[in-house]
């Protein structure tokens, strides 16, 4: 067995006890790598140069005696909407291309803090705006388990990665389901915090009251571990939570015994694949033999949640997306004027994906339409955030499915937008909450592609919704590692 | 013909002189190196986040106390958004509907009447940067090329917008300048109209006399100074009311004030107003203003011009020098408070520090901090000449001494022997002394030779060695010569 097909957890342990230094897990997963991104694109950028030197430098602490904690010395890969300092930084975009932001992200200084070594940026939809990662000016990222298949997204990237073992845990970003739904789609566990916990600050923002940074991992352990790493409040963020972040650990191993799980009646019925439903029921069921308390919930809202999202998010990114325009940074093309200048790096640089989102966003905050459009979703986001706090005083987790379906097949949706965007139909509701919610893996269709399983928790709840993610992990006994992993 | 009236509201733009700008801990400076200012949140670049400059929120509200405002208790920014090469997020995060102060006034006078200028709302914003046009006289039209400096971007800027209550050039301009004048005096702006830290745009419009309906209004811009402001004004009624008499109908628009034409041009903007989609700040969570605060606010204020103005009536000076007095520097109105407070002649006092206290600090070209002159000396000043005990010249001279530290204004006329003599039984005596010694003078003066008199005088004050109060003299010489 390859170091890249270790836990984070099992790697820590092999450092600290001589089996492998920093260096060889990266050699590890930079050879897995390079049999992997021909055919998968995880990657936009490699830094073999900058992660070599971390890499070293994390054998020299730990030999010196210096232990920065659980991710000292773990290859990391990051979604290449995080900005890192003297590393190009492109969200996928043509309008970004070769850009290298002048500071790190707040969770990439947390990290780098922490001892871990970067390995690179990975593939993403473009400003992270789609769910198959084929949004990407730089071509798309391809699943493990199916390479004619989309990972998902639009941490599509991170996700084939921790799954094939180019690294052994990521991050990505998600605003509407972008860490679950590829984690889902790849096999991976995926978290998505309550709003504000992590910091914002250096993440290229799409939709600001939705993005949230979170891990993508191989166990629910190891994403606890990638999560803790960079929590906490920012006095960069305005966002960030002012509070303690939640204790996590103390209940971690408990089992579901007497927990009360709630399954969203709306996220299920025409449209989901029958074996993702019955991958959900058979965990369910084993959850149930374990004592937890299984009830099925309403949440009528939910219904609408897709089209909330859709007015509220590109809203925002049209204002977000502004200041790419050809003036300071990034891609400029030239014209008579400085507008037409602005209008023609614009209309080259975007793809249509953002430039659709663009204009939905600009149209629905216009004079006229604003209250009809944006005011109304707004709304509608608390009428949601006041049904999810009424069920939650009877139910400690909601789950569902991640995604309605396994990987499609390159190409299925790109032609069909709203198909497209349907596939974040169960993943949307948590992020116009800011609630936590994680995908865990609970097996494989007929064709061998991963299902995942989503539970959900009120805001700061992480603890009992790790608690139910592992108990989810344990007996869902996922283990398989997609074909492209390479031999064992 | 029908009689016009012309309405006029200003929007005021000011600066902050806060240590860090408004979203980001960059320093607010004037003047530096272009972009070295500068940070990713000021620069928009991405991923960067806005955190709220507390001290300015605060500066807002005193500046919305001092005019009278409400102070919302919680407020939140909005994004404005709107394409522009110096606005590096193509965003200006602004306040829309949730101002932090609304609903206040301004009492300033004009032509010795007092107007109430509403003020509806005070409200907070980043500055964007700078453009600096290469070639064309610094005008966007015809620029050969655009630099940019982005030391001016996310410095913090207060918003005023008065309601529609000026009626004349005359009025916006006092409007203007009293505003300028107490956002100075709250210490926080440099608020200087020519180094762009205070800034007046002015809506103009005209209707008939008796008319309630507002006119369609105009926007002017680009007034650098308070006589430019006022020239603006006066320039676009005229233009206004031509253009309505001549059966044209004034268009919705705005208009750059062209100095060296005396005239304001149409921008060739494009057609209606521009819909800056504003929604709520995502990236930023609401203000909050709790009651101690503004309490605090409120408590820490300096006593405003308004106030002023009629305290000063009340000690009984004449409106003029109740003008020059309010618009004097600070230290100098501390001096004369302090010395009427002493018991000096509020009048006196306030002729000496508009007069001659003036002059003297501006004679020796220094100001109000760097000399020893204090409330006190003003007081002793004053009450040795009201006594008679200094006449005004020797008063002159005692002052000047007292301003290059020579030391309090008794001790320097002791020192100096300025002192007059004002005891009428030491000048009865040279009088008699004199009268004695030139009995064909009397004989003259009684003889209807009026002149004769001053020869008199001047003996008793050479008599006395020119320390006697002259007046006392006359009145000594008259008594027993007729």
């Amino acid at each position: 067995m390859s170091l890249a097909d270790l836990t984070i957890a099992e790697a820590g342990a092999q450092l600290r006890s001589g089996g492998a230094t920093s260096v060889d897990l990266l050699d590890a997963v930079i050879e897995r790598a390079s049999f992997t991104e021909a055919q998968l694109h995880c990657y936009l950028t490699i830094d073999h140069v900058g992660a070599r030197s971390a890499a070293e430098s994390a054998d020299r602490e730990l030999t010196a005696g210096t232990d920065r904690g659980p991710l000292h010395g773990i290859p990391l890969a990051l979604k290449d909407n995080f900005c890192t300092r003297g590393l190009t930084t492109t969200c996928s975009s043509q309008i970004l291309a070769g850009y290298v932001p002048p500071y790190d992200a707040t969770v990439v200084s947390r990290l780098r803090g922490g001892g871990a070594v970067i390995v690179g940026k990975t593939n993403l939809d473009e400003f992270a705006m789609g769910s198959s990662t084929e949004n990407s000016a730089f071509g798309p990222t391809r699943n493990p388990w199916d390479p004619e298949r989309v990972p998902g997204g639009s941490s599509g990237g991170s996700a084939a990665a921790v799954a094939v073992g180019s690294a052994l845990g990521a991050f990505g970003s998600d605003t509407g389901g972008s860490i679950r739904q590829p984690a889902s789609l790849c096999g991976v566990v995926g978290f998505k915090p309550t709003y504000g916990l992590v910091s914002r600050y250096g993440l290229v923002a799409f939709a600001s009251s939705l993005d949230q940074i979170g891990p993508l991992a191989r166990t629910v352990g190891d994403a606890l571990t990638l999560f803790e790493a960079v929590a906490g409040h920012d006095p960069l963020d305005s966002t960030s939570y002012p509070g303690a972040v939640p204790e996590m650990r103390a209940d971690f191993e408990t089992g579901p015994k007497g927990i009360r799980i709630g399954v969203v009646s709306e996220l299920s019925g025409e449209g989901y694949e029958p074996e993702v439903a019955i991958a959900m029921t058979r965990t369910l069921n084993q959850l149930a033999d374990d004592g937890a308390e299984i009830v099925e919930v309403s949440l009528p809202t939910f219904e609408l949640a897709l089209s909330c999202y859709y007015l509220i998010a590109p809203a925002e990114a049209s204002a977000n997306l502004a200041r790419f325009d050809g003036v300071r940074y990034g891609l400029r093309i030239d014209g008579e004027t400085v507008e037409e200048m602005m209008a023609r790096t614009r209309a080259e640089g975007f793809g249509p994906e953002v430039t659709r989102r663009i204009l939905l966003g600009t149209y629905s905050l216009s004079a006229g339409y604003y209250d009809a459009f944006y005011g109304q979703a707004n709304r509608l986001r608390t009428k949601l955030i006041q049904e999810l706090a009424e069920v939650h005083q009877r139910v400690e987790v909601l789950v569902s499915p991640t995604s309605p379906t396994v990987a499609f097949e390159l190409g299925a949706k790109t032609q069909d937008p709203l198909a497209m965007y349907l596939s974040d139909v169960c993943t949307i509701p948590a992020d116009l909450a800011g609630t936590p919610a994680i995908s865990v893996p609970v097996g494989n269709n007929h064709q061998g592609l991963p299902i995942g399983l989503q539970v959900m928790a009120p805001a700061l709840g992480e603890a009992v919704m790790f608690r139910v993610a592992r108990a989810v992990e344990e007996r869902a006994g996922f283990v398989a590692r997609p074909p492209m992993a390479g031999p064992p | 013909m029908t009689a016009w009236e012309s309405v006029i509201g200003i929007e005021v733009h000011v600066e902050l002189r806060t240590a860090s700008k408004m979203f980001c801990g960059c320093p607010v400076v004037f003047g530096d190196r272009p972009n070295t200012a500068v940070c990713p949140t000021c620069l928009g670049l991405p991923g960067a986040l806005p955190v709220t400059n507390g001290i300015a929120i605060e500066w807002l509200a005193r500046i919305g106390l001092a005019l009278h405002c409400q102070i919302a208790p919680s407020s939140v920014f909005h994004r404005k958004n709107y394409f522009y090469a110096d606005v590096p997020k193509n965003y200006q995060i602004s306040q829309f509907d949730l101002p932090v102060c609304t609903n206040g006034w301004l009492d300033v006078v004009v032509d010795g009447e007092e107007i109430r200028v509403g003020i509806e709302r005070a409200h907070m914003e980043e500055d964007t940067g700078k453009s600096l046009h290469q070639g064309s006289g610094g005008r966007i039209h015809s620029a050969t090329s655009t630099l940019l400096d982005f030391n001016r971007s996310g410095v913090p800027l207060v918003e005023i917008v008065s309601r529609p209550d000026l009626r004349s050039a005359v009025q916006a301009r006092t409007y203007a300048q009293d505003l300028r004048a107490l956002v100075a005096e709250l210490g926080v702006s440099d608020a200087r109209m020519e180094e762009g830290s205070i800034r007046f745009d002015a809506n103009v419009s005209v209707r008939p006399i008796g008319a309630t309906d507002l006119g369609t209004k105009v926007e002017i811009k680009n007034m650098n100074s308070f006589r430019s402001l006022e020239r603006a004004i006066a320039s676009e009624i005229d233009r206004q009311i031509n253009l309505v008499e001549g059966g044209g109908v004034v268009i919705q628009e705005t208009r750059h004030w062209d100095e060296a034409a005396g005239a304001t041009q149409g921008m060739r903007t494009k057609e209606g107003s521009s819909d800056y989609r504003y929604f709520t700040e995502p990236d930023l969570v609401p203000m909050v203003m709790v009651p101690a605060t503004i309490e605090r606010l409120q408590a820490d204020l300096p006593e405003l011009p308004a106030e002023r103005r009629h305290r000063f009536a009340q000690l009984g000076l004449d409106p003029q020098v109740v003008d020059v007095l309010s618009g004097t520097e600070p230290g100098l109105r501390r001096v004369f408070d302090e010395a009427v407070a002493l018991g000096a002649d509020p009048v006196m006092g306030a002729n000496w520090v508009t007069g001659e206290v003036t002059a003297a600090i501006r004679k020796a070209e220094a100001t109000t901090a760097d000399i020893p002159f204090t409330g006190k000396d003003l007081a002793e000043l004053v009450t040795m000449v009201k006594e008679g005990s200094l006449s005004s010249s020797a008063a002159k001279e005692v002052l000047a001494a007292v301003i290059m530290g020579d030391g309090s204004p008794r001790a320097v006329a002791l020192a100096r022997d300025l002192m007059q003599v004002s005891d009428e039984a030491l000048i009865g005596a040279a009088v008699d002394q004199v009268l004695a010694a030139n009995t064909e003078a009397i004989a003259r003066f009684r003889g209807g030779e009026e002149k004769v008199l001053g020869f008199l005088v001047g003996q008793v004050m050479r008599a006395t060695g020119g320390k006697a109060d002259p007046k006392l003299v006359n009145t000594l010489l008259r008594q027993r010569i007729t």
